[in-house]
């Protein structure tokens, strides 16, 4: 956090002098640790069997927060008779078929629910279009009334499912898998329960690197699960909370940049699962479900009059057939694959230098270089616009420059500073910035760039009768009449607005299912509030509550803190004065508090839903966790996760340990391409993982920022790291014969790159399974172009994707490393190749 | 000028004489909270409009500055440390208190019986210290260096002929000359910012408060409970650097807060301001004077008689 978030660690250290105790768990010593009171060093990839011990922990020595598990949990659901458990399966739950790689999910539900599962074919289209991205304030789909044991005595309850799915992960087993001592483990358990409970909540931070696994989703899981064990969602202090890796990452997915959803998390429509209007819209809002989605209707509804206005009507399902349609897996990965297979034409490149920041860095460059044209907007010339000249390739001769047909346009891009609009952070907070100088030369805003582009796109389709040109020529295009179109029209369209009276719209509350109402994000609704640009409010912390209600705005309807109904006790009353928040208030008959709260106002915390009741109506008085379909928080998953209803620890795509817990070795879901362009190095315990001995990992440095694209190009942040180098620690220099400062140059299956060696301490090797696996460390901010250059460590990485959201496994691989610099131009290629011919790659391929 | 002006405590602003000055301002940089981010070398240069310092991987750990310089005002070190566990402290509340963190390529119950030695990573900014009695100030032929109304040293570029007498005169290494065109440059505190009020560059930017600015005599008193605290959380090794105002340079208008001994970070154990013994010198050198002149009139007297 302090390496990537320097200015988010600023809390932390005040939490620090107020007596917090910091604990970091890291696979290195980094700038975090060196300030945290105890450093936790864990093997790469190994994090669910880490925190499994910490549920097992939790479960075996009853540190839960029973009373608030009880009420606000699924632990005392029934789950299924014909569920089984990775324990049984040896790796495997119920469902696996090995032809499609894809669980047939009935078996993971509820009791009498079995139906309700998807089957492996929805499964697989799921993890084509990452439909797990869809959840993101969106419970899957559940009924509302499940068997229960409030006793949590039932051996099928969730509860006991859990402890007897982590009872194998002990400190021992903690010890063996993730090099842990168990004191230290032990240690973590102790801080995270003794500091949990009534009186006290603990915050679980993680950095998006967590994210990026084949086991990713599953890794939060875990989190969630503690958190939830613990009482610590819903609450002052408690929650965990992602670190993003740019500004308003949060903000791009409300509003997505994502091929599988439209803005507020609804899907995009699917060509098979959602020919219909009222198929799209029954998908989102699950009839039968409990919760706030049963309204998806009017949040779709408007968003398709926001696009197209007038030319949105009922007769035509306000637009429904104008929408694109996904066919399968259109994520950026399959792409990549896509361009160098031809299939893709032309592309847009905003704000991102996928050669140097994304997996398998010569991928994405060959994949350019097939193009016929490429836009590139960026605020200096990155490499993803100079690949064609300048990048490896060329070197060794798979990309001559005379020969590329990729026609590059490159767009000089405004920077944050030089335009104004908003930033959502990671607490769902919306803050407006204002412009503070003019962009220079021909620089322009994104807005201004899409805005005339449309303007253009609309002007050439003027006259055509074609109904594919319909979609743009209908869309609503007014944002103003200078030249640069005005940021704050695009907020009040988001905010939505009533089409009748023109008033802008307080809440989604507002919003209708008849097409009266528009706004082009439904949960963003409220940002314009009584016509005031909410996100724009600056009111010092020192004038208002701790919560800061006034500072920003954040989604749904203000709230910082989600499901804060579960601050309060079933009753409604507060858990302890200490961690007081938001509580009923039964004089006035009324929710209140330090935060809006997060449930129907005036809904007593004894209200329970009449018979056969959905929606809204459905959700009971200590329902805390109203976006669930069953109102509560999971700690078992009986649908919408690919990969499992609960983490298991598999071993990333590569590892040198064979899976100590299970024969499954890797996550079995995990996305694969399978081609010769994409080899992944061989596992223990295949042959020839020796080939690749050594564990790595990437990530940041706080003197650059991710492909360097707005670091390199700076002297001032340049000079504070002026070089790519490696990390190693003194046990693998000894034994890799590799000196402080000298060249290294480390191998994988993709690729070999250089860099200069830094040996330190703050590696070290670590004992798992009773031999000694060594990591090494790289930062992956360089590349060719800008004031400082050097080998991007990205292209070592291959691409392999977590199931549920298609999210590349990058922090962790196998690899070699040597001594020396590697061979330079074609001679490159070859040395490449021969590991993959002693690694058994060559021959599988036949290339 | 006084007699007690090169050395001991005095208020350098009253004593350069300046009638009615404001507070005396300076940093205390605590760097038990910082964090090596540098942003108080990149918030200076920009600031400032200091050059950069060339792109040279050094490998003194994340440290590639080097040091300071005529063209880094703010400079962060970086220590990697192997230490024992009571000079950490009791942070831990491990069973075995002996391992605080580094995790060991040893079978568990293999490694060598005794206090094991586990890592820290310090971190320190460093900057100009601002000496109560300035070494380069006292010094300088052309009255280029200057005390201003803050009590602050600050060099006036028009005036610096780049004569050097000032490097040699710093008893702390800071002040350099740029190899360009020869001048001499430092930190001024921000003497462009302070005046209108504004906290200088490198502190304003600090994002964990390592680098405090104010009033001295405030962030003294500040930095005295600092170290209180740090000691009652179980952090023996928390001590002040150069807040003492009978210290060699009469106490520094910026002032740290180490984890360890100042050779540790790169500072002087016991820096002492080469002018402080002028007084001492000259009256030696008077002594000397009249001692030959003593001598010359016996022996003339001697010779006559």
């Amino acid at each position: 956090m302090a390496e990537a978030h320097p200015v988010g660690f600023q809390w932390v250290i005040e939490a620090k002098k107020r007596g917090a105790k910091i604990i970091h768990v890291d696979p290195r010593f980094t700038r975090t640790s060196a300030l945290a009171h105890s450093f936790v060093p864990v093997r790469a990839g190994a994090d669910i069997a880490f925190l499994g011990g910490v549920v097992n922990y939790i479960l075996s020595n009853e540190k839960d927060f029973r009373e608030y598990v009880l009420a606000y949990t699924n632990a005392s659901m029934i789950v299924s008779e014909e569920f089984q458990d990775t324990e049984d399966l040896d790796g495997l739950f119920s469902g696996f078929d090995p032809e499609t790689r894809a669980y047939d999910q009935s078996s993971w539900q509820y009791a009498g629910q079995q139906d309700e599962g998807q089957e492996e074919g929805e499964s697989h289209v799921d993890r084509e279009t990452a439909s797990g991205l869809e959840q993101e304030s969106h419970g899957p789909p559940i009924p509302a009334d499940v068997p229960r044991d409030p006793t949590l005595q039932d051996p099928r309850c969730v509860y006991q499912v859990l402890k007897r799915h982590y009872a194998r992960y002990t400190p021992e087993v903690v010890e063996r898998l993730c090099g842990v001592p168990q004191d230290k483990f032990l240690e973590v358990c102790e801080a995270w329960t003794a500091n949990s409970g009534r009186e006290r909540t603990t915050a679980l931070v993680y950095s998006v690197g967590w994210t990026q696994h084949s086991v990713g989703v599953q890794y939060i899981r875990t989190g969630a699960i503690i958190q939830l064990l613990l009482g610590n969602m819903g609450r002052p202090g408690g929650g965990v909370m992602a670190l993003r890796g740019h500004a308003s990452i949060q903000g791009s997915t409300d509003i997505p940049t994502l091929f599988n959803l439209l803005p507020g998390y609804l899907p995009m429509p699917h060509v098979s699962q959602h020919e219909t209007f009222g198929q799209w819209i029954d998908a989102i809002r699950h009839p039968e479900q409990k919760g706030f989605w049963a309204n998806a209707k009017s949040y779709a509804v408007s968003l398709l009059k926001s696009y197209w206005g007038d030319a949105a009507t009922e007769e035509n399902d306000y637009g429904y057939g104008w929408l694109p349609r996904l066919t399968g897996d259109h994520g950026t990965y399959q792409q990549v694959l896509d361009m160098i297979d031809g299939k893709i034409k032309g592309y847009f490149l905003l704000g991102q230098n996928p050669a140097v920041g994304s997996a398998h860095g010569r991928a994405q460059r060959l994949g350019m270089a097939n193009l016929d044209w490429l836009v590139v907007r960026d605020l200096f010339m990155i490499e993803s616009a100079t690949f064609w000249k300048n990048g490896p390739e060329v070197e060794t001769g798979e990309i001559v420059p005379e020969q590329c047909k990729t026609e590059v346009f490159f767009m000089p891009a405004a920077s944050h500073v030089e335009k104004e609009g908003t930033f959502t952070q990671t607490q769902r907070m919306l803050q407006w910035r204002e412009k503070a100088v003019n962009p220079p030369g021909d620089a322009r805003s994104e807005l201004w760039f899409f805005y005339h582009l449309g303007r253009r796109l609309k002007a050439r389709l003027g006259d055509s009768d074609k109904s594919r040109d319909e979609a743009i020529k209908n869309l609503t295009w007014e944002y103003g009449s200078s030249d640069e179109p005005e940021a704050e029209l695009v907020l009040k369209e988001i905010n939505g607005y009533d089409l009748e009276s023109g008033k802008l719209l307080s809440s989604f509350t507002e919003m209708k299912p008849d097409g009266s109402t528009a706004g082009g994000c439904w949960i963003y609704t409220g940002v314009y509030k009584d016509g005031v640009n909410q996100a724009a409010r600056r009111k010092p912390g020192s004038e208002q509550n701790y919560v800061a209600p006034e500072w920003g705005w954040a989604w749904p309807a203000n709230r910082r803190t989600l499901y804060n109904r579960a601050s309060a006790d079933p009753e409604g009353n507060p858990w302890s004065e200490r961690k007081k928040y938001v509580w009923w208030d039964a004089a006035k008959g009324e929710w209140t508090g330090d935060d809006v709260p997060d449930f129907e106002k005036t809904k007593p915390p004894s209200y329970r839903p009449p018979e056969g009741a959905s929606g809204v109506e459905a959700i009971s008085g200590d329902d805390a966790f109203i976006m669930q379909g069953d109102g509560k928080g999971w700690l078992y998953a009986p649908s919408g996760l690919i990969d499992g209803p609960m983490p298991t620890h598999y071993e990333p795509a590569e590892s040198g340990v064979a899976n100590p817990l299970y024969g499954q070795q890797a996550n079995p879901t995990r996305k694969v391409y399978d081609r010769s362009d994409n080899l992944t190095n061989p596992s223990a315990p295949d042959r020839h993982a020796e080939v690749f001995p050594y564990v790595f990992s990437t990530s940041r440095l706080t003197e650059h920022h991710t492909a360097g694209g707005m670091s390199r190009q700076l002297p001032y942040l340049s000079e504070l790291q002026p070089e790519m180098f490696v990390e190693v620690s003194p046990a693998l220099a000894a034994e890799r014969g590799l000196t402080h400062l000298g060249w290294a140059h480390i191998v994988t299956a993709r690729a070999a790159i250089e860099a200069r060696v830094m040996v330190t301490d703050r590696l070290r090797p670590l004992r798992i399974e009773g031999r000694t696996v060594h990591q090494l460390w790289m930062p992956y901010h360089w590349g060719g172009e800008g004031v400082v250059t050097g080998d991007s460590a990205n292209d070592l990485i291959g691409i392999t994707l977590d199931p549920n959201v298609l999210i590349q496994e990058s922090k962790v691989g196998t690899c070699d490393i040597r001594a020396g610099r590697r061979p330079a131009g074609p001679g490159l290629l070859a040395y490449v190749k021969d590991y993959r011919r002693r690694a058994g790659l060559e021959d599988d391929s036949g290339k | 000028m006084g007699s007690n002006s090169l050395y001991g405590p005095i208020d350098p602003a009253t004593d350069a004489g300046y009638v009615d000055a404001p507070p005396r301002m300076g940093f205390f940089t605590d760097t038990s909270v910082c964090i090596g981010c540098k942003a108080c070398e990149v918030a200076c240069k920009e600031w400032n409009a200091v050059p950069d310092d060339g792109f040279n991987l050094l490998g003194q750990s994340y440290d590639n500055t080097g040091g300071l310089s005529a063209n880094s005002w703010r400079h962060v070190a970086f220590i990697e440390q192997p230490v024992t566990s009571d000079v950490l402290g009791s942070v831990s509340s491990s069973k075995s208190p002996q391992f605080l963190g580094m995790p060991t390529s040893e079978p568990p119950g293999k490694a060598s019986p005794g206090p094991t030695s586990d890592f820290r990573w310090l971190m320190m900014s460093n900057v100009c210290k601002h000496c109560t009695h300035a070494g380069c100030l006292d010094v300088c032929p052309t009255g280029a260096l200057f005390r201003t109304e803050f009590g602050t040293v600050v060099v006036q570029q028009d005036i610096c002929n780049g004569c050097g007498y000032c490097v040699s005169g710093c008893p702390y290494g800071v002040i350099d000359r740029r190899e360009d065109d020869g001048r001499a440059w430092k930190c001024t505190l921000c003497y462009d910012r302070i005046g209108d009020g504004l906290t200088p560059a490198c502190a304003k930017a600090c994002p964990t408060e390592s680098i405090q600015y104010g009033e001295l005599s405030e962030l003294r008193e500040r930095a005295s409970r600092r170290v209180a605290d740090l000691h009652s959380q179980g952090v023996p090794a928390a001590r002040l650097y150069g807040h003492e105002e009978d210290n060699g340079v009469g106490g520094d208008g910026a002032f740290f807060l180490l984890l360890d001994e100042p050779e540790v970070y790169g500072l002087p154990p016991d820096p002492t301001v080469a002018t402080r013994d002028l007084p001492k010198m000259w009256k030696r050198a008077g002594l000397a004077a009249l001692a030959m002149a003593a001598s010359a009139v016996v022996a003339f007297a001697g010779r006559r008689g």
